[in-house]
């Protein structure tokens, strides 16, 4: 199919954690629209698979300064050093099982490609990707629920956050049986964020102005005068990515009044946080 | 032909560089991954038409509004449904979780009857004869009231149906799990009379006052209150939490109060001292006020100044003054009951002495505050035909008011005074504190009927089991409550064929009813529970069968409403933990988590996290400077009064100290790996204390110890 607009997408997420309660919802809608299966004991973390994971942050002060916060984690989906579609993961897979979209900005994650060599996870540094250790098993009777929209996978492969692709695709197919050129912005939404509750995760087009995930995270053109590697910086002073420095470039931005939160972002040396906050929202040739 | 050294190199280097070249191998590698992927075990989920069908969840009493993608006849995905006028297409985990219920390895598949310890398969037409039989046989007997009945609630036309079939059986021993809703309904009556409910303005309040209502833990309707607090940062409103552990809902309010557990009435009360005090109160509300205002006033002076409600509550005497300015200096302040979610165990002083600060402020029926209307019965039954038997054992006073005196009084019994128990959508044998006492009291009736979907703790207790359709096979009116300032009835509907050999309970209780014959057979003429529930629902059933629900109310009441402090004006003894150890242990509602008469799914299971469950074990939160000697992530034993668990160490600063906070909602032991045999259940280390004036277990926790293991 050609290209339906001659602008590329990028399609983002921003997600507000003074709003989010730490419910969970997102992270079972996401379970229950990727046909993500489910073992007897999930307590232990690191084989539990959670394309999207809620993390629970505290400001480490004590009793009653304490402070909680939740930070929902699905793939970050980076655009790589300088934004050109190198992600880390993407970077390191022999078997080309993971792609960069060049027309959506989603990173992909082919099952029937991949061999289960895992150097994506070791790449990832979001620990967005997931290794299935077993096959995957439901009750009897209960792979009815299952969506064809997604491929259930098999013991030996790396599955992630698609952003949903599949209701992409949807959307796409719709918009061209109407004969429409593109696709509206309520047309192609995750399912994390059509479940939360509380309205704290916007998904969208970082590339169209016109939708609110552009307009709240206002990505800078060009890259951050202090690192190169680094484009797309929200010029929101409240709006961060998670270990922005790296360079990975994710598409996926946090929003919070709140110092102490923003700082968890990344791994700050002493004195460095006080430097590098002043230069959130600066212009870019500042 | 001669193979020399040169010939031997050059073939060897010719091979190795074809294979490099060569995409065979490439392409082996490939193949062998898809073979080894396209194992016959990994299901391929067949393609369809796809289509949305609307209905109502009623896993809780949030009542949400779902919509359900199903691909041809198969539903594949719940949602919550947008334009709902309870949650506008928000859903939370556990109604997103929903289809998993349908296909649960606990659920009973056919009717079963106890032989012995094991239970066997019954046909449905024996089954309603065997219980039909020993009805009859009770009602021979003339005693007619030793049948007894415990539902989730009292609204509802599948309730009314029991309370139906209760009546004309001649017996007035109905009872209700607690819920949200039977206490906004009990303290409506201390205050402003029977007959009444409360609903919380929360979307428009200014300044929410919350009394460990955990507003974004699964208080109330879940989802609408998500949607409240979220709206907060724009609408500039202020929420002060009131609790002894940094709850969710504490950390993401603007204040967090760290309160003694179980002092919150005094706290309450204190904050309307100084109302009263500063001449802060609401005059025109005040006239209003019965039952002996200026001794309530004289009575908060004398024992609930400033200084000494900081000694019993833990809360700064300074704060308390400031904190009753904010509330009532604020243009539409809102204080709000019922800690945690709401439905555990709750004294009637806490509930009374907390709705009295709204009395007080005046925001009774102001929008932004709390909303007090007579309960909307929406459903129109026909007159029952009664007989003699039925009037005189309907007229008999009920075994105990509430449900645990109900238990209470079985156990006391040498003789059984209850011969048949019909259990509706509850699990008392696990949700109520000291299971154990529940479990005895049923071992002491001879006859007990589950309408349970699952064979969950209550269920494995019974004698026989009459099962029922999920909620996602079945047709149900589901009136919504539990504080939501509109009014709201919605229809859940069938979006699939019943998975197994169950019923919907409507039926059962209508099958069971036409089979007893007389005058109880005369009241349920109606040929299905479909038919009963429209002809019940005729004022509002164009509405719920059109557009999936009715709204009977929304808006600002504007009825006028009187109030009486009778009942604190007496100054009720508030209700201390049991035992003498030096901790307290709370019980924790977390969102992730059910203790309602459904367990949480295994996709909700598998969210909660490592510090609330790991492996086996069940961690609990304590304050480092209480857990002396105690590691984190360590094992202990922890002991109340009720008896010893082994538990796990989180060492958590969001905690009061002096405090142990164990979750709800773990510990099941039914036939379910993914959700069962998971830590322990909290209700079995807390004990009932039953609150003297309301009859009510409000019991908050217990006193605990805890030690290395």
């Amino acid at each position: 199919m050609k290209q339906e607009n001659n602008k590329a997408h990028k399609f983002g997420m921003v997600i507000d954690l003074d709003k989010c309660t730490g419910c969970g919802s997102c992270m079972v809608s996401c379970m229950s629209e990727n046909n993500v299966p489910f073992k007897e004991d999930e307590s232990n973390k690191k084989d539990s698979i959670t394309w999207m994971r809620v993390y629970k942050l505290t400001n480490g002060k004590s009793f009653p300064d304490t402070e909680i916060v939740y930070l929902p984690r699905p793939c970050q989906h980076c655009g790589g050093k300088g934004d050109h579609g190198h992600s880390p993961c993407v970077s390191v897979c022999p078997a080309t099982a993971t792609e960069y979209g060049y027309d959506t900005g989603i990173v992909s994650q082919i099952y029937t490609r991949c061999f289960g060599c895992r150097y994506c996870m070791g790449a990832c540094p979001y620990h967005a990707r997931y290794f299935n250790w077993w096959d995957p098993k439901w009750p009897e009777g209960m792979e009815n629920y299952l969506s064809p929209n997604v491929s259930p996978r098999m013991r030996g492969v790396v599955e992630k956050c698609s952003f949903c692709y599949h209701r992409y695709q949807a959307a796409k197919d719709k918009a061209f049986y109407e004969g429409r050129d593109d696709i509206e912005e309520h047309e192609y939404q995750t399912a994390c964020a059509t479940a939360c509750p509380a309205g704290a995760i916007i998904f969208g087009d970082l590339n169209n102005p016109a939708h609110k995930v552009h307009q709240i995270v206002k990505p800078d053109p060009h890259p951050d005068p202090n690192n190169k590697h680094v484009v797309g910086k929200s010029r929101n002073p409240k709006v961060f990515r998670l270990l922005e420095r790296l360079g990975t470039n994710p598409k996926v931005y946090y929003f919070s009044e709140r110092e102490w939160v923003r700082k968890k972002g990344d791994n700050y040396l002493n004195g460095e946080w006080d430097k590098i906050k002043n230069h959130h929202g600066a212009s870019s040739h500042g | 032909m001669k193979v020399d050294r040169r010939s031997f190199l050059g073939l060897g280097l010719g091979a190795v560089a074809g294979a490099a070249v060569s995409p065979v191998g490439i392409k082996l590698t490939d193949d062998s991954s898809i073979w080894t992927q396209n194992w016959p075990w990994t299901p391929v989920p067949a393609d369809g038409e796809v289509s949305y069908e609307s209905s109502v969840c009623s896993l809780c009493p949030g009542s949400c509004g779902i919509s359900v993608r199903k691909i041809n006849s198969r539903p594949v995905k719940i949602e919550g449904r947008d334009g709902y006028p309870v949650n506008n297409g928000g859903a939370c985990l556990h109604g997103i979780a929903g289809l998993q219920y349908l296909y649960d390895p606990a659920r009973v598949k056919t009717p079963l009857k106890k032989n012995g310890d094991k239970f066997e398969p019954i046909s449905w037409d024996d089954a309603i004869a065997l219980v039909a039989g020993k009805l009859a046989d009770i009602r021979k007997s003339g005693l007619p009231e030793k049948l007894a009945c415990i539902a989730d609630k009292e609204q509802g036309s599948v309730s009314g149906l029991f309370q139906r079939l209760l009546k004309t059986f001649g017996s007035p021993n109905f009872y209700t799990m607690p819920s949200l809703e039977s206490y906004l309904e009990l303290t409506a009556a201390a205050l402003h009379g029977e007959g009444k409910t409360i609903g919380f303005d929360l979307e428009n309040a200014s300044f929410v006052l919350s009394f460990g209502a955990g507003i974004i833990e699964g208080w109330g309707s879940p989802v609408n209150c998500f949607q409240a607090n979220a709206s907060r940062k724009q609408r500039h409103a202020k929420l002060y939490q009131i609790e002894p552990r940094l709850s969710n809902t504490a950390a993401n309010a603007d204040k967090w109060i760290p309160i003694k557990p179980g002092t919150e009435a005094d706290l309450a009360l204190g904050i309307c001292a100084v109302i009263l005090k500063n001449n802060l109160f609401d005059s025109m509300a005040t006239a209003n006020f019965r039952g002996g205002f200026n001794k309530l006033a004289a009575m908060l002076q004398k024992d609930y100044a400033p200084s000494k409600t900081a000694e019993i509550t833990g809360v700064k005497a300074s704060d308390i003054e400031k904190i009753a300015t904010l509330f009532a200096k604020a243009k539409m302040p809102l204080a709000v009951f019922g800690k945690g979610r709401g439905d555990g165990s709750q004294s009637l002083k806490e509930l009374v002495a907390v709705h009295t600060l709204n009395c007080l402020v005046g925001n009774i029926n102001k929008k932004g505050g709390a909303f007090v209307q007579p309960i909307n019965d929406y459903l129109s039954f026909p007159d029952e035909s009664m007989d003699s038997i039925a009037n005189a054992g309907f007229a008999k006073p009920k075994l105990g008011r509430y449900v645990n005196q109900f238990f209470e009084k079985i156990n006391a019994s040498s003789k059984p005074v209850v011969d048949v128990l019909f259990v509706y959508n509850a699990n008392p044998c696990y949700a109520l504190h000291d299971p154990k006492r529940v479990k005895q009291a049923l071992g002491k009736i001879p006859f007990v009927v589950s309408f349970s979907s699952f064979l969950d703790e209550t269920a494995k207790e019974a004698d026989i089991i009459l099962p029922s359709h999920t909620f996602i096979e079945r047709l149900e009116d589901v009136p919504s409550g539990a504080g939501l300032a509109k009014t709201v009835v919605g229809l859940t509907k069938p979006v699939t064929r019943p998975v197994f050999n169950t019923k919907n309970p409507g039926d059962t209780v209508i099958l069971i009813a036409k089979a007893l014959e007389g005058n109880i057979a005369r009241s349920f003429e109606w040929e299905t529970y479909d038919k009963c529930l429209e002809n019940v629902t005729s004022r509002i059933w164009d509405s719920l069968s059109e557009d999936g629900y009715a709204i009977l109310f929304e808006g600002t009441p504007s009825n006028l409403v009187t109030v009486n402090v009778s009942f604190l004006a007496d100054n009720p003894a508030t209700v201390r933990a049991q035992g003498d150890y030096e901790l307290t242990l709370i019980p924790i509602d977390n969102m992730r988590l059910i203790n309602a008469a459904v367990a949480a799914s295994p996709f909700a299971i598998k969210t909660v996290s490592d510090k609330v469950l790991t492996g086996k074990n069940i961690v609990v939160e304590i304050n480092p400077l209480t857990a002396k000697g105690l590691k984190d992530g360590g094992l202990a034993a922890l002991t109340t009064p009720r008896g010893t668990a082994r538990v796990v160490v989180n060492l958590s600063e969001g905690m009061m100290p002096g405090v142990i906070g164990m979750v709800e909602g773990l510990g099941h032991t039914f036939d379910n790996k993914y959700v069962s045999n998971k830590g322990i259940n909290v209700n079995e280390l807390i004990g009932p204390v039953i609150e003297s004036g309301s009859g009510l277990d409000a019991a908050f926790g217990i006193k605990a110890k805890i030690s290395k293991a």
